[in-house]
Formats: C-alpha cells, structure tokens, sequence
C-alpha cells in the first residue's frame, strides 16, 4: 500500500463496464512527510475521499477483486483508506549509500 | 493504473492467437499535467480509443481481465477514455 494525496477527479463515460458506476481520482503518491514523489497515477474510491485528502491506496490486483468481490476484474488501484495522521517516529538519513558487507 | 496518451498503432499479422481481433495501441504515460514520463507502451485497445486520445490504462495481469476472454498474453489494457480531468491548480505539499 502507499500514501498518496487525491489530487484531481477523472470523468470518462467510454470505459470498461466494470468501471461503471464508480468514482475515479487521480492520486499524486507521497513519502512519510507528506512530499510528492513519483508520478501520478489513477485509482478507484472505495471510501468517499476527496480531492486534497491523504489516502491510503492498493496497488495490486488481487485486493480490489477481493474488495468487489468479482473473481476477473481489470482493476488494480483502489483507494481503500483516508488517512487522519501520519506519526513518523524514526526518520533514516536517505542521502547515505548502504554499507557494503 | 494510469494515464497515457494514445500515439500510434502498431499491425501484427503474425501474433499468438488468443490476441487474433485486438488493436495494438502505442501509448506514452502522462502525468496529470499531461507531461509525458518514461518509455511508451504497446497496450491492448479494450475501449475502441484512437491516436490523439487521453486514455488510462491498467498493467499485468488485470490487463488480461479487460479483455472478453481474459488470461491472454498482455501487460497493458486502455481500459477507458478520458472526457475531462479536474486536477487541483494550488497543491500544497505539507
């Protein structure tokens, strides 16, 4: 699973049925400190998020079939939680290289 | 899943059979700002899209899933075609 922030509504009416009747955002992923990294991507809303909401998003197919209860289902990110804090208690010096053995 | 713009067409007579009647479509992922990043994709076209189009896409093996017949060998289906996206114009990053 990972952070990411819903930065924007997609509306599309020719689509896969299986998309019908569902809400599709465009979400931004983000570290633990809130800061965009990567690139956007599209994912299914399971819990009415919003645009600006931190959520927590699957990125794998197995949970969203598991989630819509469909054995065959062409979906892979779902929006499956919206995130009230992120408490980072431990913060790794990212610059380093990792020791060699 | 993510966002692509349609660039082109790619004609296989000779293909596996279980991808006989698809269309291949050359698609460059886009960001939200509609910049293209990394390398364009060959996807299958399960939504009837044309070049020119914005269109997102799902990869591995929900790819498949899109197609009637699903479990045929792809890794990227066009899954929808994009009417309008509403992305937020002042993001601020906390």
């Amino acid at each position: 699973m990972v952070l990411g922030r819903v930065i924007g509504t997609l509306v599309s009416t020719v689509k896969h049925k299986d998309y019908n009747g569902l809400k599709i955002l465009v979400v931004q992923p983000v570290d633990e400190e809130g800061k965009p990294q990567g690139h956007s991507f599209v994912a299914v809303d399971t819990v009415q998020a919003g645009v600006g909401d931190l959520v927590l998003v699957i990125r794998e197919g197995n949970g969203a079939r598991q989630i819509f209860k469909k054995p065959i289902l062409p979906i892979r990110s779902v929006i499956v939680g919206v995130v009230d804090e992120v408490y980072v208690e431990l913060r790794l010096d990212k610059s380093t290289e990792p020791l060699s053995a | 899943m993510y966002l692509g713009r349609v660039i082109g067409t790619v004609v296989a007579t000779r293909r596996y059979k279980d991808l006989d009647g698809y269309r291949f479509l050359v698609v460059q992922p886009v960001n939200h700002d509609l910049k293209p990043y990394g390398t364009p994709v060959v996807a299958i076209d399960a939504v009837q899209a044309g070049p020119g189009e914005l269109v997102f896409l799902v990869t591995s093996r929900e790819a498949s899933q899109a197609l009637p017949e699903p479990f045929v060998p792809v890794d990227d289906a066009i899954v929808g075609i994009v009417d309008s996206l509403d992305i937020l114009e002042e993001m601020e990053w906390f």
